[in-house]
Formats: C-alpha cells, structure tokens, sequence
C-alpha cells in the first residue's frame, strides 16, 4: 500500500433493533454456544440489507455491508449519502469508537476524528485548561499542545477569556474553541463528520478553509461527511455515495454529487393525477429541460411544470395560475396566464410553465394551480400536492445554508461611488 | 493502533476481532498526558465552588468515625480488639472507602462517560485507571487524616503499636486499588446490558462493608459465629483491612495465607476484568 492512505476490506456492521434487555441472557448463552462450536452468530442473517422503510422479521440490520473501498494519500473524500445511509456508523468505525460486524480496515498515519466538537469538555474548567484536556483526548501530547496553544487561541479569538470557566462562554465561542483545537492536531488523517452545522457562516468559511488548508496544503488525508453538498464540492476532490449501507459509487466530486442528486429523485414521486372525473386540471409534473421527470434540481436548471388540463367552456375565458410557496407557506411569487391566449378552443390541452434558473435558492417549495375567474369564481385549485425541492449544488451562498438568507437570489448591481 | 508515536508511517488496522488479552500498554503509556490531565480534572471540579473546598476530603471520614464510635462502639458495645475505638473505626473507614470509591465509580465508568466514549477514541481503560489514581489523592488525604489521630492517641498515652507490617502499606494500597479496579469493571462491562447490576452495586458495596472488618475485628467474628465467619474470612477485603490495621495499630489477625488468598483472588478478578472490559468497550456504544 504505497499510496493508499486508508484501505477498507468487506466492511460490514450489524446493529441490533428494538429492545436491548429482556432476553439478552438466554440470548448470549445461545450465541456463545455457537461460537465455542466455531459457528456464525445464530442472530445474524446475512442478506438484510438497511432499508428503514420496509418491515422485516428479522430484528438485526446491516447499517453497512460489503462495503469496500481505497483512500489515497493527501486525498480529500466527501461521503455523501441520505440519512440512515451509513454515513455515520462507517465514520465510527473509522475513529474506533465501535468495531466492525466483519471486515478489515488498515491504513498507515495518525487519525483524527471530529465526529463532535468539544468532546470532553468540563464546563468548570477555563478555556485554557480545556484546550490541553481536549487535546489529550484526541490524542495530542501535552508539549505538543503546549507548542499549538497561540495558534488556537488566535484561531479560535478567545484571547481574552483564556482563564474564564467555559461555562460561561456564549454558544459560538465555545464551538471556535472546540474546533480550534481539533484542526490543530498534527495528524496525517481527518475525519470530519457534519460538525460544521454549527458556528456562524464566518466561521464556517474559515472552518473549511482551514480544512482545505490542511488536504491541499500539508498533504494530509480528509474524509468528510456533510449533507452540504456546497460544501462538499468545493472541499472534496473524490466522494463516495454510501446507499443503504452499500457503497454505491467512488469517484471524482462532481460526477459522484450528479448522481447523489439523481439517487434523490428515484425516490419520490414527481407527478400528481386528479381522480375526480369531471376535473379540468388532470395531471401535473415537474421536469428539467429534457422532459425527464424528476422533483430534485440543481439551482442552475430550469424548472418546468407540465400541466394537462381539460379545457371546457367555463375555462376558456378565465385565468390559470400557479403560486410557489415555501415550507412555511410563504407565498413567494405567482404567475397568471389568460387561457384563452394559449389556447383558442376547447379540448385536452397541455401547457409547461418554466420556473428560470438560478432564481430560487435551495431549499424545498411546493406550487398551488388553480383555474379562476379573477375576485368572482375559483373553478378549481390544487393545493399542497406538488412539491420540489431545489439543491444546493454550489451557489455562492452555499456557506450560508441552514440559515435564512431569502428564498429568490437577486442580482444587485453593487457600485463604488467614493473610496479613498 | 493509532499510536501518538511521531512514527508518521505507523501502520493499523482495524478488524472484527481482537485478541483477548490485549493490555495495550503501550497505547496508554502514549495517553499518559491524558491521565494525568483526567485526574487533574476530577480534583478541580470537585471543589470548584465549593467554599470549604478540598476539607470536603476530610469531612466525611471524620463523621462517618464519629457515628460508628457512637453507634457501634458504645451504643452496640462492639469489641474493638482494646485499641481506641475512633482509631479502630478510621482504620477501617480509610481503608474501606477507598476500595468502595474504587468499585462505585468503576463500575459505571461506560454509562458515566457514554457520551466521550461514543465520540472520540482513546485507550478506554485510560479511565477507570484514573479514577483508581484521583481516588488515591483522596485516600492520601484521609490517610493524612488518620496519621493526625494516630499521633493524638499516641501522646495521650493510648495503647497501641505500629508493627512490621506496616512495610506492606504500599502493597495493601496496591491491591485495594487493583480489587476494587477488577471488580469494578466486571460490573461496568456487565451493567452495559445488564442494567440490574447498577441497582445492585448501589447498596451492594454498602451491605459488603458488613461483611468485611471494618467495624469489628476478624477475631471478635470468629468467637461470635463460628460456623459463619468463614464468609468474612473468604472475602478478599478481609485480610487487606485486617493487614492494614495490624500495620499500623498493632492488632487484627494478620496471617501469610490470607494475604497470599488476597493477591490471588485480586489478580484473577483483575485479570477477567481486563478481558471482559477488552470485550465490550469495543462494542458497547452500540447497546447503551
């Protein structure tokens, strides 16, 4: 293993559902008896695969399984994949805080693993004490702490509450400090879980380009888990996409994210079917520019909606519209067409209404259609049954995200008009 | 594993299946720092805010002395082999509550640190090593303690003598210490899944110091209820106390065998600890 910085064999890990106690004793006896008879564990079927959905008689679940891949040195790896994916428990058993079902990891350097800021932190204790007892639990020697603490503490801007309790440091002082400390140790591979959650988006800024700092610059491996794909992109050279705990793919960041989005859409369903038969609004879907169906977009797509309608005589002289709104039912802009300027008959008609790119920021919306006579009649309305979400896969806001920072994005002009 | 050697090029790996015996010294030997800083630790946040502080140490011992005197010196007329009763009864407190201290904290060092452990890795047995250690400086604190009495009662003309064993001091506070560890991480693996066995502990350790001489003397024991002493003499913290106070009052029935039974039954309950401890530190984030 010349260059290979991490390498993981058949990695699999079985968690045990549903209650731990009751029948655990008859349960261990059992077990052990199979093992001291050189048998598999009666309790872990294999071929159980991490689906949270479905039901199952089997109460052992695969959180990983078969799951094999390489790491090169001085790589920085983005693991993506949605909630439940395994994501997690695969970072978990990278830092060895539990161990595989079966399988195999080696790997050659230092490992430092964020799977939470301030781990072990004493509340009592003033910020300085605190540095040196979080660095020995990640590993650190003192001296070694010793040596870093200026560079920490500038980093963190904690200067001067150095010798006060942390205690009684406010939420985002308390995170600066845990994750200077943790950036600081001198070790040839990071993992970082989603710890950038946290912290205002200065600091996130700073965060990750501490952390880019630490692959590009020192050479060092990073494997970092964010459902930020933003952030992923711009850190990460090569991703890999963990599904229901198999791996699904590895590869470079931009071809691996392309996928993650399209893994997203498989999963719901982005068409919507009027039942009631005298309806004159009868299917609706959300699609990109090449009439594929999907309810996932990247900022920088257009967003169609294809309406079928069935238009009569009570139609023809009204309006359609639609309405986008946020998941906090903020209206965000709506769109209204004359009917009878699309169409000059009566009959099965079908209309695309295209939402411009890069026009919403990231985040999930859902559009109402409604048919209506202006202040005198609505002839019909569809509420709350199309949704979409918009990802995102890169807009400059992307350090922002989690926060509220609008719904549209706006292209101001900005202008200097005296500087000296 | 994961080594803070500066050895860039360490090699690990991490597999299914560990060997069963796997002290790895030298992995704690290069987390030393954080032992230290462990112990460090638990002092100061004992007493920060407190206003008596440190003195708290001294507090308990002392009343704890008070009431036995009174309860089981006077009031129950125990026997405590001629020597003064509030140093008979301190012998055996200081003693006692450090291998009580030991196995209390010990045996739940998973749940106590649950959230550590689930997040970061380190030598697990890092921790309860340091509880053993901060436990010491409370038990050289009480001893302190014992020493002031002991020097009371000596120039009072009190009747009592240091004997030669007190030489084994150091190994009694060795084996008091690797008894309580042992045990205590038995329970600790166990309670994991078991939860029963915290109840138990909890009022376990207390009942357990009636079956040890800490309030009376083996002898007293022996004379009383022939058939039963055997119990008191079969627990492994008897002759640790029984030394201890032969050591340093001059009476208690100190004898080779039971030393020797003690170190056995130490290094084997020390010895299984370490496996199972081995065991389920590797998993147990997956149960608690």
């Amino acid at each position: 293993m010349n260059n290979i910085a991490i390498k993981v064999e058949n990695l699999s890990k079985a968690y045990q559902l549903g209650q731990i106690g009751t029948g655990t004793i008859s349960r261990d006896l059992e077990r052990w008896y199979a093992h001291i008879r050189g048998k598999e564990d009666p309790f872990l079927r294999i071929g159980e695969s991490n689906n949270q959905h479905t039901k199952s008689d089997s109460d052992v679940v695969w959180s990983l399984k078969d799951i094999n891949f390489e790491i090169e040195q001085g790589d920085a790896v983005g693991i993506i994949g949605r909630n439940g994916a395994g994501k997690s428990t695969l970072l978990k058993i990278l830092s060895k805080v539990t161990a595989p079902t079966t399988g195999k990891i080696s790997g050659r350097g230092r490992i430092a693993s964020l799977l939470e800021v301030g781990t072990g932190f004493h509340p009592e204790l003033s910020g300085r004490e605190n540095i040196f007892l979080n660095g020995a639990i990640l590993g650190m020697r003192k001296k070694e702490i010793q040596r870093k603490l200026e560079e920490i503490v500038d980093f963190a801007g904690i200067e001067r509450y150095l010798d006060t309790p942390v205690k009684r440091y406010s939420s985002g002082m308390y995170v600066r400090l845990a994750f200077a400390v943790a950036a600081h140790l001198e070790s040839e591979i990071l993992i970082v879980d989603e710890v950038l959650a946290v912290g205002d988006a200065e600091f996130q800024k700073k965060c990750l380009g501490k952390m880019g700092e630490v692959s590009r610059g020192e050479g060092r491996t990073v494997l970092f888990v964010s459902h930020n794909m933003g952030a992923v992109k711009q850190l990460c050279r090569t991703g890999v996409i963990l599904d229901q705990g198999s791996m699904l793919t590895q590869g470079n960041i931009d071809r691996v994210i392309k996928t993650y989005v399209q893994l997203q859409q498989s999963s719901k369903q982005p068409f919507y079917k009027n039942l009631n038969e005298n309806a004159n609004i009868l299917k609706i879907n959300t699609e990109d520019g090449n009439q594929s169906r999907k309810i996932s977009f990247e900022h920088d797509e257009n967003i169609i909606l294809r309406l079928n309608c069935m238009i009569d005589s009570r139609c023809i002289d009204a309006l359609i519209g639609i309405k986008i709104l946020d998941t906090l039912d903020r209206c965000i802009f709506t769109s209204e067409q004359q009917i009878n300027e699309l169409v000059s008959s009566t009959g099965i008609t079908e209309f695309t209404v295209t939402i411009p790119n890069n026009l919403l920021t990231p985040g999930d919306y859902k559009a109402s259609i409604a048919i209506h006579i202006p202040n005198v009649q609505i002839i019909e309305q569809i509420i709350d049954k199309i949704f979409f979400e918009v990802l995102e896969t890169g807009t400059d806001f992307h350090l922002f995200s989690g926060a509220d920072y609008g719904c549209v994005f706006a292209d101001c002009r900005w202008d200097t008009i005296n500087s000296k | 594993m994961m080594n803070i050697d500066t050895n860039k090029d360490q090699n690990w790996t991490i597999e299914a299946r560990a060997p069963i015996f796997d002290l790895k010294l030298k992995e704690i030997w290069a987390y030393r720092d954080l032992l230290v800083l462990m112990v460090r630790r638990d002092f100061v946040s004992f007493y920060k805010q407190t206003i008596l502080g440190p003195l708290w140490f001294f507090i308990q011992p002392l009343f704890t002395t008070v009431i036995f005197t009174f309860v089981f010196g006077n009031l129950a007329g125990i026997s405590t082999d001629g020597l003064p009763k509030p140093l008979f009864y301190m012998a055996g407190i200081t003693a006692w509550n450090y291998f009580a201290d030991c196995l209390n904290k010990t045996s739940t060092v998973f749940r106590d640190n649950a959230g550590i452990f689930g997040k970061v890795y380190f030598p697990r047995l890092i921790m309860p090593l340091s509880i053993v250690a901060s436990n010491l400086i409370r038990f050289g604190v009480q001893m302190f303690l014992f020493l002031i009495l002991m020097a009371y009662y000596y120039f009072s003309g009190a009747n009592f003598s240091v004997s030669w064993a007190i030489m084994l001091f150091p190994f009694v506070v060795i084996l008091m210490a690797l008894l309580g560890l042992g045990a205590g991480m038995i329970i600790s693996a166990m309670t994991t899944k078991y939860r029963d066995l915290a109840f138990l502990i909890g009022f376990g350790v207390q009942l357990l110091m009636y079956a040890t001489t800490v309030i009376y003397p083996l002898s007293e024991a022996i004379k009383k209820y022939p058939d039963y002493a055997w119990i008191i003499e079969y627990n492994p913290m008897t002759p640790i106390i029984e030394t201890f106070r032969y050591g340093f009052l001059g009476e208690g029935s100190f004898s080779w065998d039971g030393f020797g039974y003690a170190i056995v039954v130490t290094l084997a309950l020390l010895a299984f600890g370490i496996v199972v401890f081995n065991k389920v530190e590797r998993n147990f984030v997956d149960t608690v």
